[in-house]
């Protein structure tokens, strides 16, 4: 499968080293009929030493992608899931959303308070954090502005572009629980306001429920420390809720009676139904997923056979069943998935499929394990209209052309 | 002789006496990290504000002297009517949310008034965040309030008065109700 509109001019110039010097070697052997591919000479230079901090090949060009804005410290950048493989998003790739750009934070420096409703109030360094009992734990973050493009007629190009604010990693801390009962919660709190150390003080409100059941106050990605943009050195990850209450730059928690009703929980965040009310609080995000190959932008070279791989994931649990359909459909079939299957986490599936070189549609859909299925555009917007902007899952349908471009439908 | 229901409610009686041990023991501190903060310290870091008002701090102003402030420190990102420029708009949309096109603004949307002063002290001027006083920030609230034709331009903001001010679309959130599609079990 080729990538197309990702040549840069340094790969197009060392193609036309490449094709020039066939050109040589084919005019030397003449009588070839057909042209050749031309194969290395064994290798003989010598490499280059080992290094310090690895570096992927020069001839990766798979990067996020960010879009122009005024305030380019609110902005974010997509993960390219049409470049992925297996389950895990590299960390330089996780996608981004900050609200006041990515502050530089010394980790010696850097404290936790935990306060409010507490019987004792506590500050603690981030070795101190270390040294807790620890998990790691397999999730994926999700912003809920995710396929926000899907509410409407401009859909996303790649799947970059319609479901790139989606990553998975392996995170590791210690349970926000543990943490809670150093502190001891009082019996009448039942909301944790969690904030962040970025210039807005970025907060949200978070049920106790949730964070006494699985949340993880982190420092560790994919086996090294959070990234910065990721939240270095401690962010929240709250599995299965919407991107922005899994805090980045975790610095304080307060225990509290009822919620802050903060910005980020009433201006944004909130779900705008047709009617003129709005979800509030609406923190799950639910069963989804997205054929990555072939996807969006991509190109089927010949007919024959090519595997139809994406990702499913669900913000409610396991993905029990991804069905993939290449007739537009009007057939489904059964997907492989990826074993183990993390709980609230990318989990991949695969179809073998022929393709003859009709024009088709394909499309998948993810089943979890309460039984949920990933409704239609349609149903979407038949339950909430075209305002809600939030939370989209729909079912992500591609177009296959007979001459093998794949695009949105 | 126990009939098996009371045999089975013996039981739960057991059991919830073994959760109750199991965080009160739990409530102790058990790894012992950590300090107190100092009254200093926790005073600093405490700026959340609620919507009943609790961590307000003392201080007032109006939208008179709100003008002043929001002409030097905001207009240049929000526009000089507050109708949005590099960034937000901060008024107008009454009565679009339930329209194709609804302008979602602190006037047409925002549940309370305390976010405007909490988010501002937070997070505005966006490039200088924390410039303002505490009578800076009533003002500026009070001048987007007034703008906004939810209070009178003479109306002073403190913390007894900002939150009772009634927001228009106060009543316009309600809870989360998915799964709306796609079947399964409720949260
Ligand atoms: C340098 C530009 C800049 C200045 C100056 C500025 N703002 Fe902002 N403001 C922004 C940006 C950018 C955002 C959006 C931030 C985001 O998306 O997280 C914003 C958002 C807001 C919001 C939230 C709007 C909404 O509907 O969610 C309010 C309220 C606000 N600003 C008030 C103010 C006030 C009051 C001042 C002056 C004291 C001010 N701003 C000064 C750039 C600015």
């Amino acid at each position: 499968m080729r990538q197309k509109p990702t040549e840069t001019p340094s790969e197009t110039a060392s193609r036309r080293k490449f094709l020039s010097l066939g050109a040589a070697v084919g005019g030397a052997l003449t009588a070839c009929a057909e042209p050749q591919e031309v194969v290395e000479e064994a290798p003989k230079r010598l490499g280059r030493a080992p290094d310090k901090y690895g570096e992927r090949s020069p001839f990766e060009r798979s990067s996020r992608l960010g879009s122009a804005s005024k305030n380019p410290e609110t902005g974010s950048t997509r993960s390219p899931l049409q470049d992925s493989h297996g389950i895990i998003t590299p960390s330089s790739l996780h996608f981004e959303r900050h609200h006041a750009g990515v502050p530089e934070i010394d980790p010696a420096k850097h404290r936790l308070m935990i306060h409010g409703m507490v019987e004792r109030p506590l500050v603690l360094t981030v070795d101190e954090i270390k040294s807790l009992p620890s998990v790691s734990r397999v999730h994926f973050i999700e912003c809920s502005g995710n396929s926000r493009s899907e509410w409407t007629d401009k859909k996303g190009r790649t799947a970059q572009h319609s479901h790139g604010l989606a990553s998975c990693s392996e995170w590791t801390g210690v349970l926000l629980s543990v943490l809670l009962d150093e502190a001891g919660v009082n019996p009448e709190a039942n909301w944790l306001i969690a904030e962040g150390a970025d210039a807005c003080k970025m907060h949200r409100s978070l049920p106790l429920d949730k964070c006494r059941d699985d949340v993880i106050v982190a420092y560790g990605q994919n086996g090294e420390a959070i990234r910065p943009e990721q939240g270095y050195p401690l962010r929240l990850v709250v599995p299965g809720f919407e991107g922005n209450i899994n805090v980045k730059w975790l610095r304080r928690l307060m225990l509290s009676g009822q919620p802050a009703m903060g910005r980020e929980e009433t201006s944004k965040y909130s779900d705008l139904l047709a009617d003129g009310k709005a979800r509030q609080f609406s923190f799950t995000m639910e069963a989804k997923s997205v054929i990555t190959r072939p996807s969006g932008g991509q190109e089927l070279a010949r007919e024959g056979f090519h595997e139809i791989a994406g990702l499913a994931w669900s913000g409610r649990g396991v993905i029990e069943r991804v069905e993939v359909s290449t007739d537009d459909g009007n057939t489904w079939q059964d997907a492989d998935l990826q074993e183990p299957r993390h709980r609230i986490a990318f989990t991949r599936f695969r179809l073998p499929w022929t393709w003859d070189g009709a024009e088709t549609v394909i499309l998948s859909r993810a089943t979890d394990d309460t039984g949920y299925i990933q409704p239609t555009e349609q149903a979407l917007i038949a339950a909430r209209g075209h305002n809600s902007d939030y939370h989209n899952n729909c079912i992500k349908a591609w177009k296959i052309g007979a001459d093998g471009n794949v695009t949105h439908v | 002789m126990y009939s098996p229901r009371s045999l089975q409610c013996i039981g739960r009686l057991v059991l919830s006496a073994a959760c109750l041990c199991a965080t009160t023991l739990a409530q102790s501190p058990k790894y012992k990290v950590g300090r107190a903060p100092t009254a200093e310290e926790e005073k600093a870091w405490s700026i959340t504000v609620l919507p009943d008002g609790a961590g307000l701090p003392a201080g007032k102003g109006t939208a008179v002297e709100g003008k002043d402030v929001y002409d030097r420190r905001c207009a240049e990102c929000h526009g000089n009517e507050l109708q949005g420029g590099d960034s937000s708009a901060l008024i107008g949309g009454q009565g679009t949310l339930a329209t194709p096109k609804p302008l979602k603004t602190v006037g047409s949307y925002w549940p309370h008034a305390t976010t405007i002063w909490d988010y501002t002290n937070r997070a505005m001027p966006f490039d200088t965040p924390g410039v303002l006083t505490n009578d800076q920030l009533y003002a500026v609230v009070a001048f987007i309030l007034f703008k906004n034709g939810i209070i009178k331009e003479t109306d002073e903001m403190n913390r007894e008065t900002l939150p009772g001010v009634k927001m228009p679309n106060a009543g316009g959130f309600v809870k989360d109700g998915r799964p709306d599609v796609g079947g399964g079990a409720r949260d």
